[in-house]
């Protein structure tokens, strides 16, 4: 069940449908949280055994919307239910503290706790909920294996790789048998060569599990790879919601189009390959096009292509274009140039 | 700003004369600054400083008694108030322990307090380490003597008479050396990652289970470098013990009140127990290491 529009644009019985499915096993979330510099609203819904990848910029307001749904920041105004299980509720002042919430996180740098073994760790909550220490370790042991750790499970946690230590933090997490798994940046932390293998492996995880869960990343891959879902988050708001493959084809902002590797000026979208750039003005001949004056920002050598991105004016948009290294050598530019940028309408996708 | 801009990039005509001597001369000193840059003026003082801190300790050493040294410190009057001065000051760095660590929680998590109870929680905690040992003896025994506010009942209700016991002597030791405690198991609180305590609570854990389980053994090498300040700070007290405890001995008579009073009739006796004070000083000094500072500050 792959949800192509948002709810707002849905049919009304199937609006409800959807809204009663949510409302048993799902998470359906209102978020308010309001600080002295910083706003964040954000309304998330995620079906139980979907993730919802949620894509922003630093300081868009990522972490704190896990921090709410974790409990460990209180809601100004809003709602979080999941499963049917109130979990705060600001007009109502109810409010279930994290460790009643049975909400897993795998935390930002994964942090876990230095003191203690990797099985310790794994065990941490169940022993924390009282669970007698050979069950909970014979449990822990259990979830290593599952995650390829068990060898490690004498080990303490500094001596273990990134990559190990983000699979015991989700081990951790997830023995609990959480209702919600929430990942802060869950890749953020590795180098690129391990990088796409735990990424593939953290999908099949999340595909094991039954819960729903939320994927905070900066990486449009990672949204991309992982994410059922997406919510792209920007200045503390939602700015645009769908599929991934919706997301990737259509983005509504400037940003969501340069992270999908895309141009948005004014409604038009287009991808890097289609601009061409020139120091005169595009002679309005026989193909139609659409050109822009503006300024190169910068020109980066990548691969076999060079990547050059014009501020156009007035607009002060980035444009990215991408030219061959040969055309490049006939018609040489540097930052600064004022040149022009032209796209055929063939290439131009409205938005 | 001459120092950022490097000469070569200045234009010529904007480049005076004066500007680029001065960009030049800053330039050298930062690198010189990194070997050394004490001002020649600052050695002598320095240097007397070292004198005036290392020099009696070496009057003491050359003093010593090295022939009756085994003989001083099996004798019954040393070996009394050794065995007094470890147990009291012991006693009184559990009572701290168990006292200062829940005290400094509270201090290091005032941070969303008003103003005005943060900062005076904060002072009254530092009272004893400034205040006169001699006052704060004065001040117990108007507490808890036996016609003190709390003492005079203790005595009628109870029939327990507080001053001048050895429950006096850890009392008096508790009491100045508490802020030792408190301050280095703060310090240790306010630098702890407090992302661990999150991660545990969605984990389940309680506050009682995470401050046992997460928390404390986190900051463990900042309650440790407290406590052995804080039996350091007990072990030489005298003028607080002295007020309130007297000196009786076996009963209150502690190390340094002993050496003190050996002094006057067995000097001997009274380098013997100094020498004995300066070595066990210096085991608190290793042990603690570079984690003093760090503890007790940051």
């Amino acid at each position: 069940m792959r949800k192509s529009n948002g709810p707002a644009q849905n049919g009304p019985e199937q609006s409800t449908l959807e809204q009663s499915r949510l409302a048993q096993t799902g998470l359906q979330a209102e978020i308010v949280v309001e600080r002295e510099a910083f706003a964040l609203q954000v309304e998330l819904e995620v079906a139980a055994g979907r993730t919802l990848a949620l894509l922003g910029p630093n300081g868009a307001g990522k972490s704190t919307v896990l921090r709410a749904l974790a409990g460990l920041v209180r809601l100004s105004r809003g709602r979080i239910s999941i499963a049917g299980t109130v979990l705060d509720d600001a007009d109502r002042a109810s409010f279930l503290p994290p460790e009643l919430r049975r909400v897993g996180l795998v935390p930002q740098d994964y942090l876990l706790f230095p003191h203690l073994t990797v099985v310790e760790n794994v065990a941490f909550g169940l022993r924390a909920t009282g669970t007698g220490r050979e069950t909970a370790r014979a449990r822990a042991i259990d979830w290593l294996d599952r995650v390829g750790l068990t060898a490690a499970a004498d080990a303490k946690p500094a001596e273990l790789s990134g990559g190990q230590a983000q699979r015991v933090a989700l081990a951790r997490a997830l023995v609990l048998e959480p209702r919600m798994l929430l990942l802060d940046e869950p890749l953020a932390a590795l180098d690129a060569e391990i990088r796409s293998q735990l990424r593939s492996d953290l999908a099949a995880h999340l595909r094991d599990f039954d819960g729903c869960a939320i994927v905070v990343t900066h990486d449009p891959l990672d949204a991309l790879v992982l994410g059922d879902q997406l919510v792209v988050l920007e200045n503390g708001r939602a700015v645009q919601r769908g599929t991934p493959a919706e997301v990737a084809g259509t983005p509504r902002t400037g940003y969501v189009a340069q992270l999908m590797g895309l141009n948005l000026v004014v409604g038009r979208i287009f991808p890097p390959t289609a601009v061409r750039v020139t120091r005169a003005r595009p002679e309005s001949g026989a193909a139609a096009a659409s050109s822009w004056r503006g300024t190169v920002a910068s020109i980066e050598q990548q691969l076999a292509q060079v990547r050059i991105v014009v501020r156009t004016e007035p607009d002060g948009q980035n444009v990215m274009a991408d030219i061959t290294a040969a055309t490049m050598a006939a018609a040489p530019i540097t930052a600064g140039d004022t040149v022009w940028i032209s796209v055929d309408d063939a290439d131009i996708r409205t938005a | 700003m001459p120092v950022l801009t490097s000469p070569e990039s200045r234009p010529r005509g904007i480049r005076s004369h004066g500007a680029r001597s001065r960009g030049s001369r800053r330039v050298r000193s930062t690198i010189d600054a990194r070997g050394s840059g004490i001002p020649r003026l600052l050695w002598l003082p320095a240097g007397v400083a070292l004198c005036f801190l290392v020099l009696p300790l070496v009057a003491m050493v050359v003093r010593t008694p090295w022939g009756t040294l085994p003989g001083q410190l099996f004798s019954p009057a040393v070996g009394a108030a050794l065995w007094l001065s470890l147990v009291s000051a012991f006693s009184a760095t559990a009572l701290c322990l168990v006292l200062g660590v829940p005290l400094a929680w509270v201090l290091a998590r005032s941070g969303n307090w008003p103003a005005v109870p943060r900062r005076l929680l904060r002072a009254l905690v530092l009272v004893p380490l400034v205040l006169p040992p001699v006052v704060g003896g004065i001040a117990l025994l108007l507490l808890l003597g036996r016609n003190g506010i709390i003492g005079v009942y203790l005595d009628r209700w109870f029939g327990i008479t507080i001053p001048f016991t050895t429950a006096a002597v850890v009392i008096a030791e508790a009491f100045v050396a508490m802020p030792f405690l408190v301050l280095a198991v703060d310090g240790a609180l306010r630098g702890a990652d407090r992302r661990f305590e999150d991660v545990a609570a969605t984990l389940g854990a309680s506050r009682w289970y995470i401050f046992r389980r997460v928390t404390l053994p986190l900051i463990a090498p900042g309650v440790a470098a407290g406590a052995v300040l804080c039996f350091a700070r007990a072990l030489g007290e005298f003028g607080a013990t002295i007020t309130f405890a007297g000196s009786l001995p076996g009963v209150t008579q502690t190390m340094p009140i002993s050496a003190y009073l050996a002094m006057q009739t067995n000097p001997d006796g009274a380098i013997v127990l100094s020498l004995l004070l300066l070595v066990v000083s210096i085991a608190v000094l290793v042990s603690l290491r570079d984690r003093w500072v760090s503890g007790v500050t940051a």
